[in-house]
């Protein structure tokens, strides 16, 4: 214990003051740190979607651009978001992309030009899109960075955790369109089945 | 003032309950608990199984063989690594991590003893999130990647035919799975997996007895998601040759090994802490049974002993199911999973809500 003693003594006087400025940054602004490193990934991601020829690379950039943004909403506390994101993206859909790339003759599409005949037009959605979403961000007030985690646990004054904090809103307020997702969610469904039968 | 006490007051109270508590953990749980466990799982499947067959299994190297693990390991260690030619390099490099690393993750939120008594003591998990049971269902999506991935980056027809077999498969018992675990989670109402055990305590009620049907689909679909017997059909040998890992040698075919009994570990610790009370000794709420409880152990110890043995009795079915049941065909596969298994478990899922409301 004395050897134990000594170095606490030790750390009271100067060792503290570095320790305790790495904790506190890390505290303080960790979470920033990691949302601009999930950020980039997400951005890198979705580049790496547009900007590749091969199938393969662009369904592994989107993979990456799903996870990250996966690990952006755990960063504001939307615990349960995220694993959905995780596992309804990053797992199902993309299993099923993968799937279909690779059962598909690649060797075609070694060919075909980045951006096709359809520039003009890509240009022009582009251009509307980054309009769109420019004035949307420019309307929107986000507010103070890190609002209060406790919203995305609450149910009517209660703690009781982020997936019942999203239940409670989703059949409550939000019943109707969810409802209205689920028939499309259906037709969709009929409709992939009806046409795989015609085939 | 244990031992843990100095270490705290080494560290400063933040910096050790920030991030060298869970580093702790973690590497405990790794090192001393998966990693030797994933080893020896793999001698005594072997046992087991020479035992089933009546054959003696591995008996040369040490006392009844029990320095074979060992030795498997330092072979496939310096075993020349090869990398097919045509090979898509950097995928067939990733593929073994991601069918490793998310099984090894899982255990992050699966507690394998009580939390501490008292706040500030010793938890025995390293994280409890209100989330964790899709956690562990996320986790095990990911994955799939790896098969996938090692399937078609291989470049060879054995290895894709593998991986998209394995792709199919896994798909197909997730939903089962994911469904089973549903129900069991309306009885429990919370995805907390301590709570989870808790709630069974409380009702003093494994759920494995109102959630025998749920049990079983989970069980199966998780048989089938580890790959193994009777549903190894990914690796079927005399069909694929070895299926998605026929191209990898060394260390990355260990890898595939590792992920593989890795998920079995999960499979069985999921449901353990699902259907059959976690940490807590059989029957948490009668006295009789008390000496159950193991009081003369350190606080915490008997819950993880009981968990261990919990989870080796599922360790011993899986290898048993491998001993009995012949493998199936792929279409006997998607037929018992699509047409049996996912509308019994929405049936299950009707049949525990209607009862919970009417209860």
């Amino acid at each position: 214990m004395a050897s134990l003693a000594h170095l606490e003594g030790g750390r009271g006087t100067e060792g503290e003051g570095g320790d305790r400025l790495v904790f506190e940054f890390l505290t303080a602004h960790g979470a920033a740190l990691l949302f601009y490193v999930f950020a980039a990934f997400a951005i890198a991601g979705a580049l790496t979607v547009v900007t590749m020829r091969n199938p393969v690379y662009g369904a592994a950039g989107l993979l990456v651009a799903f996870l990250a943004i996966a690990a952006l909403f755990l960063l504001r506390h939307a615990e349960f978001l995220a694993v959905v994101q995780t596992f309804v993206y990053g797992g199902g859909i993309m299993v099923l992309f993968l799937f279909v790339i690779m059962l598909v003759n690649l060797s075609r599409l070694h060919e075909t030009r980045m951006l096709g005949n359809y520039w003009k037009t890509a240009l022009v959605v582009c251009l509307l899109l980054i309009g769109i979403f420019g004035f949307l961000f420019l309307q929107v007030d986000f507010g103070a960075p890190h609002p209060n985690p406790g919203n995305f646990v609450d149910v009517e004054g209660k703690a009781l955790g982020n997936s019942e904090a999203v239940a409670w809103i989703l059949y409550r307020e939000y019943l109707l369109p969810f409802e209205i997702a689920s028939v499309f969610l259906l037709v969709a469904m009929v409709g992939a089945v009806v046409l795989g039968r015609r085939v | 003032m244990g031992p843990l006490q100095s270490v705290v007051d080494f560290v400063g109270p933040e910096l050790y309950y920030w991030a060298l508590s869970p580093a702790i953990k973690i590497a405990v749980l790794l090192f001393a608990g998966i990693l030797p466990l994933i080893t020896y799982l793999v001698l005594a499947e072997r046992k087991i199984l020479g035992f089933i067959q009546v054959r003696v299994g591995p008996n040369r190297v040490g006392p009844w063989g029990l320095l074979q693990p060992i030795a498997d390991v330092m072979k496939l260690l310096v075993k020349e690594d090869v990398i097919p030619n045509r090979a898509i390099r950097w995928a067939f490099i990733l593929a073994p991590c991601l069918v490793v690393g998310p099984a090894l993750v899982i255990f992050a939120v699966i507690p394998v003893g009580p939390p501490s008594a008292e706040p500030g003591g010793l938890d025995l998990f390293v994280t409890d999130v209100n989330v964790g049971l899709l956690f562990v269902v996320a986790m095990a999506t990911i994955a799939v990647y790896g098969l996938i991935l090692g399937g078609w980056s291989s470049n060879s027809k054995f290895s894709l035919l593998g991986g998209l077999r394995s792709a199919a498969q896994m798909i197909s018992y997730e939903v089962p799975q994911g469904l089973a675990i549903v129900a069991a989670l309306l009885l429990a109402g919370s995805m907390s997996m301590v709570d989870i055990v808790e709630a069974q305590k409380n009702s003093g009620l494994w759920f494995v007895f109102p959630q025998i049907v749920g049990f079983f689909i989970y069980f199966v679909a998780g048989v089938a998601e580890s790959n193994r017997n009777p549903f190894d059909l990914p690796e079927a040998e005399s069909e694929l040759v070895a299926g998605y890992h026929t191209e990898y040698s060394g260390m990355r075919f260990a890898l595939f090994f590792l992920g593989e009994y890795a998920n079995m570990i999960v499979i069985s610790a999921v449901a353990v802490t699902l259907f059959f009370g976690g940490w807590y000794r059989p029957f948490p709420n009668v006295e009789a049974l008390a000496f159950l409880d193991l009081s003369f152990l350190p606080a915490g110890l008997a819950g993880v002993i009981w968990f261990s043995l919990k989870v080796f009795v599922f360790l011993f079915t899986y290898i048993w199911f491998r001993g009995t049941f012949p493998r199936y065909r792929f279409d006997q596969l998607m037929d018992l999973g699509w047409k049996w298994m996912i509308p019994l478990s929405l049936l299950n899922i009707f049949f525990t809500a209607l009862i919970k409301l009417l209860l």
